[in-house]
C-alpha cells in the first residue's frame, strides 16, 4: 500500500466514521481533536480500526492528542509499522 | 456500615469508616494510573493525610461554614482536601476538571462567576492554575505548594449539626450558571441507607469507578460511599479511561471489583472500543452491579455489553439501572439486586401524543422499547403529575415526575429567588416518563436539555456561542440531541444559516469554526454541523427559532438524502 492509498483509506474512514460527514474537505494538517471535530472517545475507536484494517496495534498510550491529531501524523504513525 | 437499621447511629458524614476506627490497615483508595504504578491508601493514611489538609485549611484562615471550591485535576488531592474542609466543617464543593479541549479562560470565568455568586471562601486548585486565577477572584486561591505538608495531623473531627449543609454539588451545564445544589448530612446519610439497601451493599463490596467527582454519580457512588461505608475504591482517571476502556476491566480483574457506576453510552464505548488482545485472561465474573444511570438508559446498550463480555464474565442479572439526580443527592430509583431492570416495547404513537405507554407486540410497526429503572429507593417517594395542571396521573400515563424524600436538597446555594421545594414537600424533576408497577420509565426532559456522554447541555447555550462565528447569520442557529445507537448517547448538533452561494473554502472554515468554537467554549464536541441556506430554519409565529421542529425537519431530509 502507497502512502496516499493509505492516506485515503484513513480519510475516507474519518471523515465518514468519526466526522460523520463523508463530504467533510478535512486538511491533513487540520486539528481534528483539537478542532472540534471528534472527541477523545473517538481515538480509541481508530485504534480499533487500524488493528482490524492494517493489522497494526497503536498501544494506549500512544493515542493521544498529542500523537494522533491530525491526519498527517495518523498516517505517519501507522505507515511506520506498515510492511515495507 | 450504614444500613437502614445502623441508620441511627450516624450523625454526619464525619462517622465515615475511615474516620470511625476499625482496621486502620484495610484499604481505602486504590488510585490507578495508565503509566504510573497504582497507590494504595489505608484508612489510617487516608485519615492522617485529610487531619494535615485540615490543619492546613485551618492555618490559611478557613472557618467553619466557609463554602471551599476545590478545582483540581482529578488527584488524590482533591480528595483529600474536599475531606479535609469537611473535618472542619466548611463546605466543600468540587468544580469540573479543565478538559483538553476546553478554553482556560473559559473555565477559569466559569470559577470567577461561582466566586462572586456563592460568596466562596477559598479556592484550591494546581499550581498551575493558582497564579491565573489569584487576579481573577476576591477570595484566597491556593496551589498545591501553597498547602503545607508537614502540619501535626491532630485537627479534632467537627460535630456538625445534621441539618447543616454538608457539601454542594454543581450541576454540569456549560455555562457559569449552574446552580449548587446543597446538600445536610441527613440527606447524605438516609439516601447511603435506602440506596445501599437497593443494592444490598455488603462490607465484601469493593468499588471500582472512572467517574468524574464533580459529578452526582462520581461524587457519591464512586467517593463518598465507599469512603463512609468502609469498603474499597479503586478509581482512575476518566480522561486516561476514556482513551483506554480497557483499564476498567483490568481494574475489576485485578480487584476482584463488585459494583461499578457507568452512564449507558460508557456501555457502548467499553463494547466497541476494547482490542480484543486487552481481554485475554481477565475475568469481571466477581462483579455484582454494573448500575447504568445519569442518562437515557438503553436495553440495546446493555445488550451489546453483555455480548461482547459474557465469555469474561459478565452476566445478564450484574446489568442494573437507576434513575437520579443531584437533588435528592444522587439515586431516585434503582432495580434491587438481582433483580434484571424491565424492558417494554410500547406504542411510539400513544406515548407521544395520548401521553399513555400502550404495550404492544415487538413487530408492531410504531414499537419502542423503553427500560425501567427500578423502583423508587426507601425513604423516597414517586408521582407523575400533568405538567400543566399539576394533576396527579395513574399508572402508565405519561407526565412529569415530581419526588419527596429524606435526602432532598436543602435549596440551591445562595439562591433565595428558586424555590425548588413546593409547601407539601415535592421538588418537580423536570423529568418526563411513566410509572408501571412502581417502576420507573424516563422518556424525555420538559426542557430541551441535551446529555451528552452524561454531560447536561443546554442547546441555548451552544447556539449562543455558535452566533458568533463569523458568516453566521446571527440569531439563526439551532442546536439539538441526536440520538444515536451506536454510541448509545444523544449527539450534539448545529444547523446554522449562511449566505447562499458562498466558495467551498468559506464554507470549510465556517464549518470548521463552528465545530472549534463549541469545542473549546462547551467543553464537547458538535457531530453533526449543517450549514443551510437563509429561511431554511423554521421559525415560530413569534419569531423564535423551533428547536423540536427544527430537528423534525433536519432528521427528515437525512433519512431522504439517506435513502435517495
Amino acid at each position: 500500500m502507497t502512502e496516499s492509498e493509505l492516506r485515503a483509506a484513513l480519510r475516507d474512514y474519518i471523515t465518514r466514521e468519526l466526522i460523520r460527514d463523508a463530504a467533510y474537505p478535512l486538511r491533513d494538517d487540520e486539528g481534528i481533536v483539537s478542532g472540534g471535530l471528534i472527541d477523545s472517545f473517538a481515538l480509541a475507536e481508530l485504534g480499533v480500526f487500524v488493528e482490524k484494517t492494517f493489522n497494526i496495534y497503536i498501544p494506549d498510550p500512544d493515542l493521544t492528542v498529542a500523537t494522533m491529531d491530525r491526519l498527517d501524523q495518523i498516517t505517519a504513525r501507522v505507515l511506520r509499522d506498515l510492511p515495507k | 456500615m450504614l444500613t437502614l437499621a445502623t441508620r441511627s447511629s450516624y450523625r454526619t458524614v464525619l462517622d465515615a469508616a475511615f474516620l470511625r476506627g476499625g482496621d486502620p490497615g484495610a484499604t481505602a483508595i486504590v488510585y490507578l494510573s495508565a503509566t504510573a504504578e497504582p497507590i494504595v491508601i489505608t484508612r489510617a493514611a487516608f485519615q492522617r493525610q485529610v487531619r494535615r489538609y485540615a490543619a492546613a485549611m485551618t492555618a490559611q484562615g478557613v472557618r467553619a461554614r466557609d463554602l471551599i471550591v476545590i478545582a483540581h485535576t482529578q488527584n488524590l488531592e482533591c480528595m483529600v482536601a474536599f475531606w479535609g474542609a469537611l473535618l472542619i466543617d466548611a463546605v466543600p464543593s468540587m468544580f469540573p476538571t479543565l478538559t483538553e479541549k476546553l478554553d482556560p479562560q473559559i473555565y477559569m470565568n466559569g470559577i470567577t462567576a461561582l466566586v462572586a455568586r456563592e460568596g466562596v471562601r477559598a479556592v484550591f486548585t494546581t499550581d498551575d492554575f493558582a497564579p491565573l486565577l489569584r487576579p481573577l477572584v476576591t477570595c484566597a486561591v491556593y496551589g498545591t505548594s501553597d498547602v503545607p505538608t508537614d502540619l501535626f495531623d491532630d485537627t479534632p473531627i467537627a460535630a456538625p449539626d445534621p441539618d447543616a449543609i454538608a457539601f454542594l454539588q454543581h450541576s454540569s451545564g456549560t455555562t457559569g450558571l449552574q446552580k449548587g445544589v446543597a446538600l445536610s448530612h441527613r440527606a447524605v446519610l438516609n439516601h447511603l441507607a435506602g440506596y445501599g439497601d437497593a443494592i444490598a451493599i455488603t462490607p465484601d463490596d469493593v468499588i471500582v469507578s472512572w467517574l468524574p467527582l464533580y459529578h452526582d454519580m462520581g461524587l457519591i457512588a464512586g467517593f463518598m460511599m465507599p469512603l463512609i461505608q468502609g469498603i474499597p475504591l479503586v478509581l482512575m482517571s476518566p480522561f486516561e479511561w476514556v482513551r483506554a476502556p480497557a483499564m476498567l476491566l483490568r481494574a475489576i480483574d485485578a480487584y476482584r471489583a463488585t459494583l461499578c457506576w457507568l452512564p449507558n453510552f460508557a456501555y457502548n464505548h467499553c463494547a466497541r472500543r476494547i482490542r480484543e488482545r486487552d481481554l485475554d485472561g481477565l475475568s469481571i465474573a466477581s462483579m455484582r452491579l454494573f448500575v447504568n444511570t445519569s442518562e437515557n438508559v438503553s436495553d440495546a446498550s446493555h445488550q451489546l455489553f453483555y455480548d461482547r463480555f459474557a465469555a469474561i464474565g459478565c452476566t445478564r442479572a450484574m446489568l442494573s439501572t437507576s434513575y437520579g439526580m443531584a437533588e435528592n443527592v444522587f439515586a431516585v430509583s434503582q432495580t434491587r439486586a438481582g433483580e434484571l431492570p424491565r424492558v417494554e416495547t410500547i406504542d411510539r404513537d400513544a406515548l407521544e401524543h395520548e401521553r399513555r405507554a400502550v404495550v404492544v407486540a415487538a413487530d408492531h410497526p410504531r414499537a419502542v422499547v423503553r427500560t425501567a429503572c427500578g423502583t423508587a429507593i426507601a425513604g423516597t417517594q414517586m408521582r407523575v403529575i400533568d405538567r400543566d395542571t399539576g394533576a396527579l396521573l395513574g399508572d402508565r400515563q405519561v407526565g412529569e415526575y415530581v419526588i419527596t424524600s429524606d435526602c432532598l436538597l436543602t435549596e440551591y446555594y445562595r439562591r433565595p429567588d428558586l424555590n425548588p421545594i413546593d409547601a407539601d414537600g415535592w421538588y418537580r424533576t423536570g423529568d418526563i416518563g411513566y410509572l408501571a408497577d412502581g417502576c420507573v420509565y424516563v422518556s424525555g426532559r420538559v426542557k430541551d436539555l441535551i446529555i451528552n456522554g452524561g454531560k447536561n447541555i443546554f442547546p441555548g447555550d451552544i447556539e449562543a456561542i455558535v452566533n458568533e462565528v463569523e458568516g453566521v447569520y446571527p440569531g439563526r442557529v439551532v442546536a439539538f440531541g441526536v440520538d444515536d445507537v451506536r454510541e448509545g448517547t444523544e449527539l450534539v448538533a448545529v444547523v446554522a444559516e449562511v449566505r447562499a452561494m458562498q466558495d467551498a473554502e468559506t464554507l470549510h472554515r465556517i464549518n470548521a469554526d463552528i465545530r472549534r468554537i463549541v469545542s473549546t467554549r462547551a467543553g464537547v464536541t458538535a457531530s453533526y454541523v449543517q450549514l443551510v441556506d437563509d429561511r431554511w430554519l423554521i421559525k415560530t409565529s413569534s419569531g423564535k427559532i423551533a428547536r423540536s421542529a427544527n430537528r423534525d425537519k433536519w432528521l427528515r431530509e437525512r433519512a431522504e438524502a439517506g435513502a435517495s
